[in-house]
């Protein structure tokens, strides 16, 4: 079949849907949606349809990015509005099924919004509420609209168009036009699509691989597995249109195990695929054979580096080596080998189609179009956006995000994941793009950004993800595997009250060695949460070294529990709660914290009655006496 | 071996056939798997999964006993595919049309039927074999100790000269030699047929030379084999024996017979450097030095003669066997063994054995030689065959061959097939049982069985059992590993206490008399 | 010969060989750089960071992995490298076992050379923690030792058992600082599909794989292997006139300095307590000792009776050319019969 055919039939198909004659109902069952009982939901309605006799039509979909909005409904009644329902239970979708689909009131205090030219009344725009206003979802286009194990639904809304046109031009000329994009590396390192592809697609040999990073390890990062699970053939054509530049026959995708629905829908996406043309021998019945495998691995986060990965695919152990030589000219069995995260394949069609200037045109000089972040930690509305490279972080963390959660105060906002850093508040107008967070001091990485408050300890985050890191080393080179675990000593030992005077200077200084020496990517930036906290938050650290305090009242060795005399009523029952008898008053008498034998374990604090707030938590070591 | 060990690596394709050789000859598997690293293609040919096979590009697990069916097959698909080397034939080899003619027999479907290999298998690994150049074909016991042992050699000689793998760098045919100097024992002449370098015993000419060079009446028949040897012992024709170095309580063939030939010859002198089982038979035991304790030569299985140098004082009385040989052959009035050194015997070796001609231990100072070396200024031969072959027309001989059965096939009263093989961790046994770590890592014998045969005959791992042949039986425990095919079993002979060679069968090899231990029929049961 | 490459290193003109690559021509040219994982024998893996230098006066990287190229100029010192390289020697002097004395090792271990050069200072070293608990020794294999404690994760013994001896059967294991360096699953090496080769304790930088029993000799002879038809090069080690050693030729031809588990360790027959000493005569079936007079009046005595065919003689495959060619030769010449053979089909 021509391409203009099949796309002709998806077409048919996916109208058929939008306008069909009846009720639409589609529910966000990524797993997030899951996670968030987007299948209780579903069943729901379904029991209802069915006990009901209503004809309707349901339909899975992946994720839309609210998260805190999970999970996310979408009714289209035939001829009516889209309306877009936030946080639905099995309650609200019965509700639903009796006020909306039967009679006709669309239950205004459901829903999110409206979507598409839909006006209802009591009912924001989708597009228009804050956390989508400034998003610039392009990457995210089909996520949350078309059912990702329906190819038509695809190909009708643009998909496979690109590969189609890639192929009717040369490959040297597909390399140019993701140059011209200014493209870059979507993994992290920012590194230059084009540039990548050019090298391999000039390396000498038959024999090359196309790979696809799909190994997300940051902690709190899920802008891949959402993307995957919700629009799997993106990255499937994005590989296919990179093995057709450069030259290769084969291609895998290495994605961890800990994503059985990104596995499931990508090899069911991979099938439907083949079964059109798309992938396998003579593709669209031309000379161009490719094919794809997913390869699972096994939750090792150095894999996410490029040759460790290619390691682990050749049945090693996750181990990286030295570059150069880099993948593209010796990668997988020594091949080259093209090696690019699942967001900057799954850009690809979409520049091959709208064309480089369309991209280049959107985000700043030197960062071309738009970034994607996982957006989570103390902030009001958490979730996953697209937002057009250059933005500043406040817009993201203030307009899309909200704010600080319960009120709370901004402290930091961490980006990158455990390659990255911590910046403060000063930092907030920074835009968005890779150099301007790396002259900050972190990183742009994968795309995860957490935000901190006041009660969040920098000391202790910095020990949070040395730990983590210190736990994935592989061990092959010695900086990183005994660096990291003597950083984490002398961090665990501050947060403990042990902190010595040099220690920070200690940390700076083996921090700096260990990320020019390091062997790896993993290496090379797993102190950079210690350097920026160290490097904005030095007070927090001499506040833990010098004064035996936790400004966070985190950090149990360095904070007290105290009574205040002119509240505490000597009701006792802090007294009888303390686990360790180190409350001592009769009733009606004040009571006294001993601090040698107080644990710090907070439960007096969480006993007093709300009426007293006698107990308070202060920051510093009480000594023995002082109240 | 027609080649080097060195070049083994960079042979593009190595084929392995009846050659455990990680375990064998470790240093040549090291070889084998550093070329499989570089990009080499493998075949294996093996009716056990060993160790080689996990990285092999073709395995071809045969029937034991069908190697000339296997191999004919091959050359049958090289031929058929037009893959042989036209000119090498035409200029260096003969016999070529009748040895096509005996290929007709070999139809891929009859040799699948014969070898239970796959003819599709077949038909790759031929096509692997013909298409690299230079292809190097390794091979050991597995496939000379058959009655169709001299059969199995002509094959993979077929099989190279078809392909024109002969002669040159990494190519070539290459028998790995058991022992460290069995190599040199055959070149010294301890064969009951030649002289040291090959040369007849039967030729006129040859025995003058001999007869001249040693001062002495020399007969023209010729002597008995190894097995001959203890049938005439064990017939009464033989009445002294002169055992040096050898055990064959554990190493003959069907060693029941071996045995109770040693205990009815008159006289035996038994020379070693351990009360070995079988010198329990002898009434006298000499005390011989180890390779530790004197000077000499041992040539490997590259031909590579080498300096083999004392390190230590001879243990206690021992003595190296040359000054043993020497004080016997003088007290009994001989001429000619009044040798005062290693050296000097070299002397006279290089001047009676064309093939070490140019052999002396000052050469052998920077390094080790490779025969033939017929003159003092000749370099040594590293690959054999390059421009003639050692026959009367100088050509290569094709061999017409045909299947034959072997000597045992099973039934009913012994369903399986028994083979030996050895460990990586003991040689025969005399020297390695008396390593310590040695009989930790390998402590001992084991019946080897696959799974499935397992179940059917009722066997445990680690449990026991009795293996029995037509010649004797013996108890040991069970592994059971697949890497074992159904329908074989097989067991080493390193250990005194389970002599595995008493079971086997000793029928010969019609030629090269050979006995037939890789085949020998058995039943077992679980006691 | 390979195309000659010409640089400069720390000032100096050196010329190298195409292919080589930084380590390795300085090292050629007596130039040290610290290094614990570089083994010429095997494929730089650049794990210890411990080579870094200094390219063009630019880009530090690190030398074993950077092939030398035409004008290139190196410099292998610098307050930078310096520091980064103290760094690197503290972390792993305060994860090791530092009783040197009673290590093998000591003087000849390459952490003790990197020490040297770097230089240690107590002080900063101080200020690090050093390892408590003691990691468990593997003392499976009958031959050598591995102690976790004195390993620096050099990796050489893991591109050993696969580049060398082809039997990959131990990797790293387990993540972080809790990397060892084990047989598959973590499990002990007996249990690993190791053939004891010994490949590995050979070529571990440190004391980390050791021989058991191990003695250092005296001196030592260069000959052959005794065992199978390889014809393995070997160094046997002496002391006291007994064998304590074996290692291989790396000048054999045959055998480029490898050898297998036999014939690195399978000397200790050689000393065995049963080795015969004295000649025996059997009387009454039982052997009782006699001097070789005695002896070989006997054997001289019977075999002067059974000359011809009546005596056969069986020579041994694992005695010398020289044995074999004199026993044939006696067994032809004097005993006039050709009934000689050996167990060339055994």
């Amino acid at each position: 079949m021509k391409f203009s055919d099949i796309k002709k039939s998806a077409e048919d198909e996916w109208h058929a849907l939008q306008q069909g004659n009846v009720p639409l109902i589609v529910i966000g069952a990524a797993t997030c949606g899951r996670s968030a009982g987007a299948l209780g939901v579903k069943k729901t309605f379904e029991e209802e349809f069915q006990n009901r006799g209503i004809q309707a039509e349901i339909v899975e979909v992946g994720c839309l990015g609210p998260c805190y909005a999970e999970p996310l409904v979408n009714i289209i009644k035939p001829g009516g509005p889209n309306i877009l329902y936030k946080n639905v239970t099995g309650k609200i979708a019965v509700e639903l099924v009796e006020n909306y689909i039967v009679n006709d009131n669309p239950l205004p205090e459901y829903a999110l919004g409206t979507l598409g030219d839909s006006k209802v009344d009591g009912i924001p725009v989708l597009m228009e509420t804050p956390f989508f206003k400034s998003q610039a979802r392009e990457l995210f286009r089909n996520s949350g609209f078309i059912d990702p194990t329906n190819i038509n639904h695809y190909i009708a809304n643009g998909g496979y168009s690109g590969l189609a046109k890639a192929l009717e031009m040369e490959p040297a000329k597909v390399v140019e036009e993701i140059k011209a994009s200014g493209l870059r590396g979507r993994g992290g390192g920012g590194f230059p699509t084009g540039m990548k592809w050019e090298f391999c697609f000039n390396a000498p040999g038959d024999e090359k691989y196309v790979i696809c990073n799909a190994d997300e390890g940051d902690p709190g990062a899920f802008m891949d597995r959402s993307l995957l699970e919700s629009d799997p053939h993106a990255l499937i054509e994005g590989m296919t249109i990179a093995g057709y530049t450069i030259g290769a026959g084969k291609g895998y995708i290495y994605c961890r195990a800990e994503y059985p629905l990104a596995v499931k829908r990508l090899r069911n996406a991979i099938a439907q695929s083949k079964e059109k043309g798309f992938l396998g021998e003579n593709i669209l019945g031309g000379k161009f054979n490719f094919d794809l495998e997913v390869f699972l691995g096994a939750g090792a986060f150095v894999c996410g580096e490029e040759t460790a990965l290619i390691a682990s695919i050749e049945g090693g152990r996750g181990m990286p080596r030295h570059r150069p030589p880099f993948p593209a000219q010796s990668g997988l069995r020594g091949k080259p080998t093209l090696l690019n995260n699942v967001k900057t394949y799954s850009y690809v069609p979409k520049i091959i189609n709208r064309g480089a200037d369309w991209f280049a045109g959107i985000g700043t000089e030197k960062s071309k179009g738009t970034a994607v972040f996982a957006l989570t930690g103390k902030v009001t509305n958490c979730g996953l956006i697209e937002v057009p490279m250059g933005i500043s972080l406040r817009e993201i963390i203030y307009d899309i995000g909200g704010g600080v959660s319960d009120g709370g105060e901004f402290k930091a906002v961490q980006t990158g994941g455990p390659s990255g850093g911590c910046l403060p508040a000063s930092h907030l107008d920074t835009p968005i793009d890779y150099d301007s967070l790396r002259a900050a001091g972190s990183i742009m990485g994968s795309g995860g950004m957490v935000v901190m408050d006041q009660g969040t300890c920098m000391v202790d985050v910095a020990r949070y993800f040395l730990d983590f890191t210190q736990k994935e080393t592989c061990g092959e080179c010695v900086p990183c595997r005994l660096g990291t675990k003597q950083m984490l000593n002398i961090l665990e030992e501050i947060t403990e009250g042990k902190g010595k005077p040099e220690d920070v200077d200690q940390l700076v200084e083996m921090g700096e060695a260990i990320k020019k020496a390091s062997l790896c990517g993993l290496g090379q930036t797993a102190p950079n949460p210690v350097l920026t906290t160290i490097r904005y938050f030095r007070e927090e650290y001499d506040a833990h070294i010098q004064n035996r305090s936790c400004p966070a009242l985190l950090c149990k060795e360095l904070i007290s529990f105290r009574i205040i005399p002119e509240k505490c009523t000597g009701c006792m029952i802090c007294a009888r709660a303390c686990p360790t008898d180190a409350i001592t008053g009769e009733k009606k008498q004040v009571h006294v914290i001993d601090q040698s034998k107080c644990i710090r374990c907070g439960v007096c604090l969480e006993k007093c009655p709300k009426n007293f707030l006698a107990v308070e938590c202060i920051a510093g070591q009480l000594s023995e006496g002082e109240q | 071996m027609t080649n080097s060990i060195a070049e083994i690596g960079d042979a593009s394709v190595i084929m392995a056939v009846g050659t455990n050789t990680t375990s064998g000859h470790p240093i040549i598997g090291q070889q084998v798997r550093a070329a499989k690293r570089k990009g080499s293609k493998l075949i294996v040919v093996n009716p056990k999964e060993i160790d080689l096979a996990r990285t092999a590009d073709h395995f071809l697990r045969l029937k034991p006993g069908t190697d000339v069916t296997l191999l004919m097959g091959m050359a049958r698909v090289i031929l058929d595919e037009g893959l042989y080397d036209k000119s090498f034939i035409e200029q260096r080899c003969e016999g070529f049309d009748a040895f096509v003619g005996s290929l007709a027999a070999f139809d891929l479907d009859s040799v699948e039927k014969v070898t239970g290999v796959p003819k599709d298998a077949i038909a790759a690994a031929a096509r692997c074999y013909a298409s690299g150049q230079p292809a190097s074909i390794l091979y050991c016991m597995g496939v000379t100790q058959h009655v169709q042992g001299t059969d199995n050699v002509l094959a993979v000689s077929n099989l190279a000269m078809l392909t024109g793998n002969i002669g040159k760098p990494s190519s070539g045919v290459n028998p790995l030699r058991g022992q460290n100097n069995v190599q040199g024992a055959c070149d010294m002449g301890c064969l009951p047929n030649v002289y040291p370098g090959y040369q007849p015993v039967a030729l006129e000419e040859v025995r003058a030379k001999f007869e001249s060079a040693w001062g002495a009446k020399l007969t023209d028949s010729p002597g008995l084999t190894h097995t001959e040897i203890f049938d005439s012992m064990f017939s009464g024709s033989i009445k002294a024996l002169y055992l040096v170095g050898e055990n064959p309580y554990i190493s003959e063939a069907n060693s029941s017979h071996a045995t109770e030939a040693m205990e009815k010859v008159e006289f035996m002198v038994v020379q070693d450097i351990f009360l070995t089982e079988s010198a329990r038979y002898a009434d006298v035991v000499l005390p011989a030095a180890s390779f530790a304790e004197k000077d000499g030569t041992f040539t490997n299985t590259e031909r590579r003669v080498q300096r083999v140098r004392r390190a230590i004082e001879p243990v206690g009385d021992s003595r190296a066997d040359w000054q043993i040989v020497c004080e016997i052959a003088r007290r009994m009035n001989a001429k000619g063994f009044d040798f005062s050194s290693p050296e000097e015997i070299m002397r006279e070796i290089a001047s009676v054995t064309p093939s070490y001609g140019g052999i002396t231990f000052k050469r052998l100072e920077y390094g080790g030689l490779q025969w033939p070396c017929p003159t003092e200024d000749h370099p040594g031969t590293p690959i054999l065959h390059t421009e003639r072959f050692p026959t009367d027309t100088g050509k290569g001989k094709f061999k017409p061959l045909a299947y034959r059965k072997s000597a045992e096939e099973p039934d009913e009263q012994y369903p399986l097939i028994l083979t030996t093989d050895r460990s990586l961790y003991h040689f025969h046994g005399t020297m390695t049982r008396r390593v310590y770590g040695l009989n930790i890592l390998e402590k001992e014998e084991m019946l080897r069985i696959n799974p499935e045969d397992a179940v059917q005959f009722g066997l445990k791992d680690k449990g026991k059992v009795r293996v029995t042949s037509r010649h004797g039986t013996v108890e040991t425990k069970v592994l059971i590993t697949d890497k074992c095919p159904r329908g074989m079993v097989s067991m080493t002979f390193h250990f005194a206490e389970t002599p595995t060679n008493i079971m086997t069968c000793s029928e010969l090899d019609p030629v090269a008399k050979t006995p037939t231990t890789k085949v020998c029929t058995v039943r077992v049961e679980s006691v | 010969m390979k195309e000659k490459i010409n640089l400069t290193i720390n000032g100096r003109s050196v010329t190298a060989e195409k292919g080589m690559n930084v380590l390795e021509a300085s090292l050629r040219n007596n130039i040290y750089i610290p290094h614990l994982c570089f083994h010429a024998e095997l494929q730089p893996a650049g794990a210890c960071r411990l080579c870094m230098v200094e390219l063009d006066g630019q880009r530090t990287t690190i030398a074993c992995k950077t092939p030398v190229e035409e004008g290139m100029v190196v410099r292998t010192e610098s307050p930078e490298i310096s520091e980064t390289r103290k760094v690197a020697l503290e972390l792993l002097v305060a994860d090791h076992d530092t009783d040197c004395l009673n290590c093998v090792q000591n003087t000849k271990c390459a952490l003790q050379r990197v020490a040297d050069h770097v230089g240690m200072n107590l002080k900063r070293l101080q200020r690090l923690k050093f390892r408590e608990e003691k990691l468990p020794v593997d003392d499976s294999n009958p031959f050598f030792t591995f102690n976790p404690n004195r390993c620096v994760l050099c990796g050489i013994c893991v591109r050993t058992c696969s580049e060398v001896q082809g039997a990959e059967a131990i990797d790293f294991t387990n993540r972080g600082s809790e990397a060892i360096v084990a047989g598959f699953g973590a499990k002990p090496r007996i249990e690993s599909n190791c053939e004891s080769c010994g490949e590995c304790v050979v070529r571990c930088p440190v004391g980390a794989l050791t021989e058991k029993d191990y003695e250092r000799p005296t001196h030592q002879v260069r000959t052959v292997c005794s065992f199978c038809g390889c014809g393995c090069g070997l160094f046997l080690g002496v002391r006291d006139n007994r064998i304590v050693s074996a290692k291989g030729d790396i000048n054999s031809r045959a055998s480029q300095g490898r050898l297998c588990v036999k014939g690195r360790f399978g000397f200790r027959f050689v000393n065995h307590p049963e080795r015969l000493t004295s000649p025996l005569i059997k009387k009454d079936g039982e052997f009782v000792e006699a001097s070789w007079d005695e002896a070989l009046d006997l054997i001289v005595e019977k075999f002067s009776r059974f000359k011809g065919d009546q005596f056969a003689a069986i020579s041994s495959a694992k005695c010398t050319n020289e044995d074999n060619y004199l026993t044939q030769k006696f067994t032809r010449a004097v005993m006039g019969t050709n009934n000689i053979d050996h167990c060339a089909r055994l």
